[in-house]
């Protein structure tokens, strides 16, 4: 059952990792250079000046993947030395994972991993279930069930019956099919289907049972979980993809300047070389053909530096640098959950600072998946105070109510009113009616383990804190059974006869329940969208309708959901014949659906008005400030959730993203009866927008899990066209949009892209999570704009993986986001950091670097390409060897990996105060081809100076001795050292803008390495040791203390810096970017702040709710609700872990029982 | 708390300067306040360090003698194709004082000594007096490396094979008499090469190291037989061989030859006519080559050459011209934007 996840070991290591390494493009060429090298016709250059260089750009990588696999290894030996019991002959030994066999019987106990994909013998629990989470599989953190056949469950935990077990198992070979699987099992000759149901595989956990055996059938890399374990999907950052474009066209340019140089080889073998054979002989046997062929080559490794070895390396450096700087951020840790951020992937960083359109997840991501009852309205009275984050930061006195009288208070619950209790505690019969609806209309599930130790299992956050409310204020649900439920109200315990549930559906947007109390009296509680209540209720409520109304759209303005709740007290002859009627409605077994509907709605007419709830859906710390500040960057975002409309449009509202000044289109199609109605309401709605918010910005709500394939093809198109008219003809071009991902048709996709990308924001509700990757693709598809998906759940895995940059939310549950994201933090607000300062740094740094990196190779490559004129173009290198070896990797390497890795041009109060500073990024101005080629003017001219000055200042000059100085040797001397110099320069003035100790370390170590080195290899003692090594002995002192060799290597330098200066500095004044300006206001603001202190960034200020019209509507779940349920007799039957619903999930299905899914408790 | 907190947060990261990236930094800024000065201020120093180069520069004097023969009338025009010996003389006026110490340089053009094949052809062991490398030869000399009969060749190579062998006499004349202007042929060459990097075998005599061994075939004598008057400066460390094995960057060069230091011409050579006088033995005709004799003075700049100071001119001059452009540009922008 071992497993090995590592590539090498420690005798392959060394051929394996060479020959990857040599397979990657880049050392393949160099390899090949090296060999060039070797053939003495063609080698201008002695071996070592690639030798060195690709050695250690080896090592590097080398060492780098040595460490990762060392990293495997010891995973691997953990988990193949994990214990577990296995049964031999008849006895239970701990055996090591790494020993198990196939065959073997294993016994788990609760919490335990499985080691292998077992066969599922027995169990402790009856009907040989047992549970299994299943969260490193597939990321779904509910448990599972697994039933053993019952021909094996017999043996139960009998040792002798199970090693005296035989059997004979046929299935299909080892696949990496997580859900599917197929075998019979012989035994006694009969045969057993077995299916999935009684498999476990290898990484489920064990949960809640106390034992369980299992035959191992399939082991090691064999099992699913293995199988499954392919290679994720590499993802390459655009400047990746840019980079190997433009290697590719160097390669070409390498090619044309060396049949070039080839080409003038030729001619002058004609004219000069034929005539100069006096002094330097033909070989025999080499023609001009020939020697032009040679010539070819020779050039090819002269110039072959214009390929930075280095780049690579150099990149992937300066990633993991950068990804450490995310990992350490302080300002990115979490305390609470003792989270810091993490860059999973250390190859994407650049990236994060060209997003253009991010995805999110709505729960759990925006929002904290907290419902929390914070206000309500009984009886035209308003309770309960303004609990935004920034209120309550004024109100910190605001004293939290206290429940300690109540002994099964929650004592999680906080609510900041006395009043409301006063009124409870005072007897208010209004108050007490609400709380006893929210007590009594719902379909929560409680959960008493110990006596006054209450958990309650709620289908919808939201019904939680309602019921929760109640419980606090005085009215605990305590228990229910299918007809009854039992309610402490105000300490005592009261018992009403549950009659019937008028369940929750998308149509009703209402749920009511009818209760008898002891006293007889039959009463309807209903609580649902204000809009629908509102139309039933009594007329003599409309005084109270309208104070009420006025809370609700506070409420409203406030972001919160709202519930309106009534009541409506019921004769008893009435009831009677509704219940008959309900019965017979309910057995009926034709239109069932509409029979109850009309009895529904015959019922709950003429209802009393209690009051209503507000419901904050709690943001996360500071999300609504971070989307405002990512709106500023010009990132637009895109929610996809699998929330249903309303709550993502509520959500959309008090995150901010939705705004009362938008225009807001909504495209719904749900099923056939009620797309056309969601569509033309918004579409009404649409039409009223008075025409002055003619530059205001528009909303188009697409409800989408409806616009399933082609029915609603029509509709769809007619809307958007509609509001693309609309948008045209308001000459406006920020829009905002909800949408959907539905299935995606070819000629649908670009239409829905279209209007979508022209507006602000847009929401997809109702998605899948294909969808959600659905969706993410197709902006990448058509936008070729990089993407970013952030997400904490599951759900959001596939989104995540297919967007160019997935983030993950950490310290939530489940960890399958996290797993597959390329960066992961605790909190949304996190986003606006990673991506305003961390990927604006190291996108601007990458850019730098790749920038000054093709400089400084190109200025120092062309040069050789200038004097190939002079010396008859025969490879003749410039430079000396050892400064061709050592360019790359000693002199020029560090100071710009500093450069790369320390580089801010504004801090990153700046970047939050101005995140305008961020569009740059996305608009690839930093680093483009057309960069690129400005990139390779530059420094053709850098190299034409630094030849021809040098060149014209040499020309017959002699030392002031009057000995010569005019030779090779001093001639390439002064020019690389113009060279160094120049390069140091241009990086040190003009393209560092933040210059740390490290900084000035590593440039002026480079310089004075670069003297220290060429010293001593001009030295007498090397030219003693290794005479052919080093011929250029004594040429540093002979010529670097002539001042003519200054004088003109002070020219060449200043004339390749100063144009740039003054261009630069003219850019500025003429054209100055955002940084520039911004750069500048910093500097006026710094020169303020001198005196006043630090330059704190203005202070966000929450933008001003307004009172709105607009109101959020039941926050029920997505389906029809779980009325069945709780009056099924059948689920409560069930012995252990009565409460069990599926966040997504639908209500249970009767004719499997024993497959549920339970939320974890969280 | 807070203290607690940390101290249960163990991921919490480091808060160092390095870390968070608030390490202190120097943050220049292209301002206007420092660039135009600063340009103003270069060209400023440019043009003075221009003046002064343009100057000195002029202040050199220089006669060049081109004695190719190319044209028919001119006096070694006989010597231009002749193989056998032939000598020339040519001669000149100088009509002022020119300067001592006067140097005498020859200057051949046209000819590649920077030639990639030929500057490696040569053997630096062989030349550092390494007898094992008298025996056998690198292979980079070829195919100067053996001569036919697989004699080793010492010193191999081209570039030792084509030493410039041309001699000068240069003589003033002085009431009519010709007197022989006495020429240095010591420290001509870098201390560097005479000392360090060529060395002879440490055999005496000397021709006894070049035992078995072949003179170059252009040569008319071997090596060991240069300077037979002076063991400092025969062989290897031969300073004519030195200055010739220095090879020039370019196509167009000059390489000393003589010194004029003779206490009669200390002080430099008096006006007067000269008469030169060549052993014109170096064939440059066939790859059309110029050979010329350069007499010249230097200042602490070294030779003349005017490039330099025109050129720090030039870009002085640039430099004031773009500071008051900048400037104009400046103030029309940016004071614009401030008001």
């Amino acid at each position: 059952n071992a497993i090995k996840t590592s590539k090498y070991n420690l005798f392959s290591f060394l051929p394996l990792n060479l020959f990857e390494q040599f397979s990657r493009l880049a050392n393949a060429y160099f390899l090949f250079l090296l060999i060039l090298q070797l053939i003495p016709q063609i080698s201008a250059v002695p071996w070592f000046t690639t030798a060195v260089p690709l050695l250690i750009v080896l090592s590097v990588s080398g060492v780098k993947d040595a460490n990762d696999d060392i990293n495997r290894h010891k995973q691997d030996k953990q988990v193949n030395n994990r214990k577990v019991k296995v049964l031999i002959h008849g006895e239970l030994r701990e055996e090591r994972w790494m020993n198990i066999q196939v065959g073997d019987i294993i016994k788990l106990e609760s919490n335990q991993f499985v080691p292998a994909d077992l066969l599922l013998l027995s169990s402790s629990e009856p009907l040989n279930l047992i549970y299994v989470e299943t969260a490193e599989l597939d990321g779904e953190t509910n448990l599972k069930v697994k039933q053993a056949l019952t021909v094996t469950g017999e043996m139960g935990d009998n040792m002798d019956d199970l090693s005296a077990f035989r059997g004979e198992l046929r299935c299909e070979p080892p696949n990496n099919r997580l859900d599917k699987f197929k075998g019979t099992l012989t035994v006694d000759g009969q045969q057993h289907g077995v299916d999935n149901d009684k498999i476990l595989l290898r990484g489920c956990t064990v949960r809640n049972t106390e034992w369980c055996f299992g035959l191992v059938i399939f082991a090691g890399s064999d099992t699913k979980l293995m199988q499954n374990s392919g290679r994720t999907t590499f993802k390459r950052t655009r400047i990746d993809q840019l980079m190997n474009i433009l290697v590719l066209c160097i390669f070409g340019f390498l090619a044309t300047i060396c049949a070039i140089m080839t080409v003038g080889h030729a001619v002058w073998e004609v004219n000069e070389g034929s005539a100069f054979t006096a002094f330097l002989p033909r070989q025999s046997g080499v023609d001009i053909p020939l020697s032009s062929f040679y010539a070819f080559w020779s050039y090819v490794i002269v110039l072959n530096t214009v390929v930075p070895i280095s780049l690579y390396v150099s990149v992937e450096m300066i990633r993991l640098g950068n990804s450490f700087f995310i990992d350490w951020d302080r300002k990115m840790y979490y305390p609470k959950k003792d989270t810091p951020a993490q860059a999973r992937t250390t190859t994407l960083n650049e990236e994060l600072g060209q997003i253009k359109y991010i995805f999110s997840d709505k729960t759990g991501t925006l929002t904290q998946n907290i419902m929390t009852f914070n206000k309500c309205s009984i009886n035209g009275r308003n309770y309960g105070r303004n609990l935004t984050p920034a209120a309550s930061l004024h109100n910190k006195n605001t004293e939290r109510v206290d429940f300690s009288w109540n002994q099964l208070a929650d004592p999680k619950f906080v609510f900041h009113d006395y009043s409301l209790l006063k009124t409870m505690k005072e007897g208010n019969l209004e108050a007490q009616a609400f709380f006893r609806l929210l007590a009594l209309c719902h379909t929560v599930m409680p959960e008493e383990n110990l006596p006054g130790e209450l958990n309650y299992q709620a289908q919808s956050p939201d019904e939680d804190a309602l019921v929760t409310a109640a419980r606090n204020f005085g009215f605990v649900f305590r228990s229910r059974t299918p007809e009854s439920i039992t309610v402490m109200e105000m300490g005592r315990k009261v018992t009403y006869e549950l009659l019937a549930v008028l369940d929750f559906n998308n149509v009703r947007k209402r749920m009511s329940v009818i209760v008898r109390d002891p006293e007889g009296r039959m009463t309807l509680y209903c609580k649902g969208a204000d809009t629908i209540i509102y139309e039933r209720l009594h007329p003599s409520c409309s005084k109270l309708k309208d104070i009420t109304t006025t809370h609700l759209n506070e409420y409203a303005g406030d972001g919160l959901r709202t519930l309106a709740l009534a009541y409506k007290d019921l004769e008893k002859s009435y009831m009677e014949r509704w219940l008959e009627r309900h019965h017979e409605a309910s057995t009926a077994i034709e239109g069932r659906e509409d029979k109850l509907d009309v009895l529904y709605e015959d019922i709950e007419t003429d209802l009393m008005l209690l009051g209503a709830t507000a419901v904050e859906d709690k943001l996360q710390d500071g999300v609504p400030h971070t989307i405002e500040q990512l709106a500023k960057a010009d990132i637009k975002i895109w929610v996809l959730t699998g929330d249903k409309q309303e709550t993502a449009e509520n959500i959309g509202y008090s995150c901010n993203m939705l705004r009362e000044e938008m225009e807001i289109f909504v495209v719904t199609a749900n099923t056939a009866n009620e797309s056309g109605r969601g569509a033309t309401a918004s579409y009404n709605k649409t039409q009223t927008v008075p025409d002055e918010t003619v530059n205001g910005e528009y909303g188009l709500i697409i409800n989408g899990h409806s616009l399933v394939r082609s029915c609603f093809r029509h509709q769809t198109v007619s809307v958007i066209s509609e509001s693309e008219r609309r948008m045209q003809s308001l000459g406006s071009w920020s829009y905002t949009a909800y949408r959907s991902a539905y299935a995606l048709q070819e000629d649908l996709e670009l239409e829905l892209l279209r209007t979508a990308c022209m507006c602000k924001t847009v929401i997809c509700c109702r998605v899948t999570p294909l969808q959600k990757a659905m969706v993410v693709e197709l902006v990448k598809k058509y936008k070729q704009a990089i993407t970013l998906a952030i997400g904490d759940g599951a759900n959001d895995v596939s989104m995540i993986k297919a967007a160019h940059i997935g983030v993950g939310i950490s310290g939530q549950e489940g960890m399958q986001a996290v797993l597959s994201s390329d960066f992961s933090f605790a909190q949304f607000r996190y986003l606006q950091r990673l991506l305003l300062v961390h990927g604006r740094w190291s996108y601007i740094r990458m850019c730098k670097f790749l920038q000054y990196f093709f400089y400084k190779n190109f200025s120092y490559t062309l040069v050789h390409f200038w004097y190939g004129f002079f010396c008859g173009f025969s490879a003749q290198t410039v430079y000396d060897d050892w400064f061709i070896t050592m360019y790359n990797m000693v002199y020029t390497a560090t100071s710009v990996l500093a450069l790369g890795l320390f580089d801010q041009d504004v801090n990153d109060r700046w970047s939050f105060r101005y995140p305008q500073l961020y569009s740059p990024g996305q608009l690839n101005t930093f680093f483009s081809k057309k960069t690129f080629v400005r990139c390779v003017m530059v420094s053709t001219y850098t190299s034409l100076v630094l030849f021809f000055i040098p060149w014209a200042a040499m020309q017959d000059s002699v030392r002031g001795d009057g000995k010569d100085v005019a030779d090779y040797q001093s001639f390439a001397l002064s020019t690389q050292t113009s060279l160094m110099i120049v390069v140091s320069a241009q990086q040190m003035f003009l393209d560092t803008f933040y210059w740390t100790a490290i900084n000035q370390f590593f440039l002026w170590g480079s310089i004075a390495a670069y003297l220290a080195i060429t010293f001593t290899f001009f030295s007498n003692g090397l030219f003693f040791v290794f005479t052919s090594s080093f011929p250029f002995i004594g040429t540093a002192r002979n010529s670097l203390k002539q001042p003519n060799v200054w004088l003109t290597m002070f020219l060449t330098c200043l004339l390749c810096v100063l144009p740039t200066v003054a261009f630069r500095f003219l850019h500025m004044q003429l054209r100055p970017t955002i940084t520039d300006k911004k750069f500048s206001r910093k500097n006026k603001v710094r020169y303020k702040a001198r005196e006043e202190g630090q330059p704190a960034p203005a202070p966000y200020r929450p933008p001003p709710r307004r009172v709105s019209t607009r109101r959020s509507s039941y926050a029920f779940s997505h389906s029809q609700g779980y009325g069945d349920l709780v009056t099924s007799r059948k689920f409560l039957r069930l012995k252990r872990r009565p409460s069990l619903f599926g966040r997504n999930q639908s209500p249970l299905v009767e004719n499997q029982p024993q497959r549920y899914r339970t939320i974890t408790e969280e | 708390m807070v203290k607690e907190e940390q101290e249960e947060s163990s991921n919490r990261p480091d808060n160092t300067a390095f870390t968070q990236q608030r390490l202190p930094a120097w943050q220049p800024i292209l301002s206007a306040s420092i660039v135009i000065p600063m340009f103003l201020l270069i060209g400023a120093a440019f043009i003075g360090v221009g003046v002064a180069l343009f100057i000195t520069s002029r202040d050199i004097q220089l006669q060049e003698l081109d004695y190719t023969g190319d044209d028919s009338e001119h006096p070694c025009f006989k010597c231009r194709t002749n193989t056998e010996k032939c000598t020339c003389s040519m001669t000149f006026s100088i009509p002022t004082l020119f300067k001592g110490p006067v140097f005498f340089y020859y200057g051949l053009t046209n000819y590649f000594q920077n030639q990639r094949k030929y500057g490696a052809s040569k053997d630096d062991n062989q030349l550092y007096g390494d007898l094992n490398y008298f025996t056998s030869p690198s292979t980079d000399c070829d195919p100067y490396t053996r001569d036919s009969k697989n004699m080793p060749i010492v010193p191999c190579g081209a570039l030792a094979n084509s030493m410039f062998n041309d001699t000068f006499t240069l003589s003033h004349t002085v009431n009519g008499v010709q007197k022989i202007v006495p020429l240095d042929g010591k420290g001509i060459a870098w201390w560097t090469d005479y000392n360090i990097k060529y060395r002879n075998p440490s055999i005496t005599p000397l021709i006894n190291a070049f035992n078995g061994t072949k003179k170059p075939t252009n040569w008319p004598k071997p090596i060991y037989e240069l300077d037979t008057t002076d063991v400092y400066n025969n062989g290897f460390i031969n300073q004519d061989f030195l200055v010739w094995m220095r090879r020039a960057a370019l196509p167009d060069f000059r390489k000393l030859y003589r010194r004029i230091t003779h206490d009669d011409y200390a002080a430099g050579l008096p006006a007067g006519n000269y008469t030169l006088t060549i052993a014109y033995n170096y064939p440059v005709h066939s790859f059309n080559g110029k050979k010329k004799v350069v007499l010249s003075n230097v200042s602490w700049m070294g030779g003349k050459n005017d490039f330099l100071g025109i050129a720090y001119i030039v870009v002085g001059s640039m430099c004031v011209v773009m500071s008051v452009v900048m400037l104009i540009v400046y103030a029309r922008f940016k004071f614009a934007e401030d008001v």
